[in-house]
């Protein structure tokens, strides 16, 4: 049981711990630690501590002593294959659209998307796979019962109802700036690839695109436009050798057959008034269709725009 | 001697009778008025006592006193001039005392004896009418504002015509029946080019009486279209007319011109009003400009700029249509049930939903942009357009719909809308759970939905809410982005 008291400890001391460590601190910990209360207690919050980790979480060359779990799930969710979905925080309408739909169909086609629970493309992926019913991880720089960023407080709760929401560190830890980095290294380790939608040039989704590199998965970066600051990161990766991805075939999943394909797909990316002029249909008309395309989920609107879901 | 004179005071909207006695003793020369005048009915003194001298009557000699009854209610403005002058004439044996009390009084004393305007006219004649003072004396210009109230007015232009009408010596001239004046030109919707989505919800909210907020880059003509509401709503009827009427005549706002507001009031007070300039409120506890938007459209312009406690102060007149007001001089219920249309930006710079520009917003900027806008408020809306910059092909597209013919529109969906409830058909029904899972859609989002689309379907002439005006309806919810 010495790790969940390394755990906890490592979470305390704020230490990246491989091995028991020595010194007087660690051992006056291990005397006053009473495991068994501690499990008790995380038991009536109903979460739970695991140190065994999947086989890809455990075979990176610094992986945590064990996971703190939020969420009924299994556990065995954590090993079933997983793809990471990560990317800017303030990211664009383009970004949001893809990271949302991206995460409906890898869900769809029954991978685990695990993600890091932040605004922007984080969060659009885990809509995305709930959206599709599928399963999906968030990953925590913080105690897994603090809301952070308090915005997604719905969001975690709907992810722990079916998936699950794990973090290496123990419930009350706070979240701060430097256990971010760490926590993209879990992102990484759980996923047997890595698609980075939108990053700028210096962007935490980038680090967890160089530890994935580093434990070497697959990275993927879906291209952006060369102007846009926010693709800066992306494009970059591509150039650098990361694999572009323009479909989920590109990740090996069988893309959903398309539907009855509305002519209107093929008019997208465009506003509402764009397809206005394009067709000449009435404004009425259009958003009706579109509102159908968008229940079959062929089509993501963000900021006035709709775009085609990346299943083509 | 004495003698007593009636008006009106206003609280909040409601006329309180004031009488208005004068009483000359001998002693001192001297000129007081009790019964907490508020400054600028206290400087009444100066302007009586020139009015008096230059209707080339005499003001008494000796100690006058006038009591403004009852004595603990605050009297404002300068609308007591006219009864204090005509008070102080009766107690000096000038003027019969019999008639004043058949006439009620109202309106400023210019030094030169002339009679100015004043605000509320409308309330003290209706008060008049309660107390069965079938006589009201005014200034010409507020004559017809005081016929209104089905009261009699008689206009008197200077102060000696009315001590000439009460001494008999004058007949009173006919006042016009009130008629609906030209109403101001409201701009056409046939100078907005493109933003075809917005002017379909534009209707639709004209139809509904609902909610609308337009989200999207500066410049894409947000304000543009809001503005034009007005011109597509229907003239306001008889009851709704003179309500209007009562409540701009209070806040002194009535066009001269126009006794009697027909057009739906369009009010667009800039973000940085306060939230009592906004509600209502002050020292004189006056309606605001929620309650000068009353049956008519309020615009919040750049909305997340407002102070957020003026905009939550917004949600009690939204969900209860008035606005009530205690302060320590005494409570008001304003009646406040307006169409409101916000617009705002998509983000803080502003460059969201632009093609040519790149957003600089971080995320927490962002968040904290958005944050401005409770989900409490963002639930009133029940028509959310995101309208990103039109390409230029779109500017270029020929000539739009002329504002008469929408209006022709809304004013026949109006009319079913007032008859017998439009009923989904089970398509509509399976789309609505369908969008319920999907979207997914909260019970408030639900039932705003279905509102919408029963409008939808009002519009377009149909006897039952079919699926395609459900998802027309479902385009215009509020975006989860914005409620994130």
């Amino acid at each position: 049981m010495n790790e969940l008291a390394l755990a906890v400890f490592a979470s305390e001391t704020g230490a990246h711990l491989l091995r028991e460590p020595g010194g007087a601190r660690w051992h006056a910990h291990l005397r006053a630690f009473d495991a068994e209360a501690y499990e008790r207690r995380l038991h009536e919050r109903g979460l739970r501590f695991t140190a065994r980790l999947p086989p890809l979480l455990r075979s990176i060359h610094d992986p945590p002593v064990g996971l703190f779990v939020r969420g009924g799930a299994p556990l065995g969710l954590l090993a079933r294959p997983a793809v990471a979905i990560v990317g800017a925080r303030a990211c664009s309408g383009y970004g949001a659209s893809v990271a949302r739909s991206l995460g409906r169909e890898l869900a769809a086609a029954g991978l685990v998307v695990v993600s890091g629970l932040a605004r922007g493309v984080d969060g659009e992926a885990h809509r995305g796979a709930l959206d599709a019913g599928g399963l999906t991880v968030a990953v925590l720089g913080c105690g897994v019962d603090r809301d952070y960023p308090a915005a997604h407080a719905e969001l975690a709760r709907r992810i722990a109802e079916t998936g699950l929401v794990v973090s290496e560190y123990a419930p009350g830890v706070e979240p701060a700036p430097w256990r971010f980095p760490a926590r993209n290294r879990i992102v990484a380790g759980l996923a047997a690839a890595t698609v980075v939608v939108e990053a700028r040039e210096r962007s935490g989704a980038l680090i967890t695109a160089d530890l994935a590199l580093e434990e070497g998965r697959e990275v993927f970066a879906v291209p952006g436009e060369i102007t846009s600051p926010l693709s800066a990161g992306t494009n970059a990766l591509i150039k650098l050798g990361a694999a572009p991805l323009t479909s989920v075939a590109d990740l090996g999943v069988e893309p959903a057959p398309p539907e009855a394909g509305s002519p209107l797909l093929e008019l997208l990316p465009a506003s509402a008034d764009e397809l206005v002029h394009r067709t000449g249909l009435p404004a009425a008309e259009i958003a009706a269709a579109l509102v159908e395309l968008e229940l079959l989920g062929q089509v993501v609107v963000r900021d006035g725009t709709y775009r085609a879901s990346v299943h083509r | 001697m004495h003698a007593r004179a009636v008006t009106h005071a206003l609280v909040g909207l409601e006329p309180r009778r004031v009488d208005v006695e004068a009483k000359v003793h001998d002693g001192i020369p001297a000129f007081a008025i009790v019964g907490l005048p508020d400054r600028a009915c206290a400087e009444a003194r100066t302007r009586v006592r020139s009015g008096i001298a230059s209707a080339e009557l005499e003001f008494p000699r000796g100690r006058v006193t006038v009591n403004l009854a009852p004595a603990g209610l605050r009297k404002e403005g300068s609308g007591y001039d006219l009864p204090i002058a005509l008070a102080v004439l009766a107690a000096s044996g000038q003027l019969p005392r019999a008639e004043l009390g058949r006439n009620a009084a109202v309106g400023e004393i210019g030094l030169d004896g002339r009679l100015r305007r004043v605000g509320g006219v409308l309330a003290v004649a209706e008060g008049a009418r309660r107390l069965g003072i079938e006589r009201l004396l005014c200034p010409p210009e507020s004559a017809p504002e005081a016929a209104l109230a089905g009261v009699l007015p008689i206009p008197v232009a200077h102060l000696a015509d009315a001590v000439a009408y009460l001494r008999g010596e004058l007949e009173p001239e006919g006042v016009p029946a009130p008629e609906a004046g030209d109403a101001p030109p409201c701009p056409d919707l046939a100078d907005v080019r493109g933003q075809e989505r917005a002017r379909r919800a534009l209707e639709i909210a004209a139809a509904g009486g609902q909610n609308l907020l337009l989200a999207g880059p500066p410049g894409t003509g947000k304000t543009m279209l809001a503005r034009r509401l007005p011109g597509i709503l229907p003239p306001l009827d008889g009851d709704a007319a003179l309500e209007v009427t009562r409540i701009h005549s209070v806040a002194g706002v009535l066009p001269p011109e126009q006794p009697l507001v027909r057009t739906p009031p369009f009010r667009a007070p800039h973000h940085s009003a306060s939230t009592a300039a906004i509600v209502g409120g002050g020292p004189g506890i006056r309606p605001g400009e929620a309650s000068l938007a009353h049956r008519g459209v309020l615009l919040l312009d750049e909305l997340a700029e407002f102070a957020r406690p003026t905009l939550e102060a917004l949600r009690q007149p939204l969900e209860d249509g008035v606005v009530s007001i205690a302060r320590a001089a005494g409570r008001a219920v304003f009646p406040a049930r307006f169409q409101l249309v916000a617009t705002m930006n998509l983000c803080p710079c502003g460059a969201r939903g632009d093609p040519g520009a790149a957003c600089v917003c971080t995320a927490q900027r962002l968040a904290a942009y958005r944050a401005k806008l409770s989900r409490a408020l963002l639930d009133r809306f029940d028509l959310v357009v995101a309208m990103p910059r039109p390409r230029a092909v779109e500017l270029a597209a020929g000539a739009s719909e002329p504002s008469a013919a929408v209006a022709a529109r809304v004013a026949a969906a109006r009319r079913v809308l007032a008859g017998a409830e439009l009923r989904r058909t089970p398509d509509a029904d399976a789309l609505l759970s369908r969008a319920v899972d999907r979207l997914p859609l909260s019970g408030r989002g639900r039932a705003r939905v279905a509102r919408v689309a029963r409008v939808i379907a009002a519009l377009a002439g149909a006897e039952r809410v079919e699926s395609e005006h459900l998802a027309e309806a479902l385009a215009y919810r509020a975006p989860q982005e914005l409620a994130a």
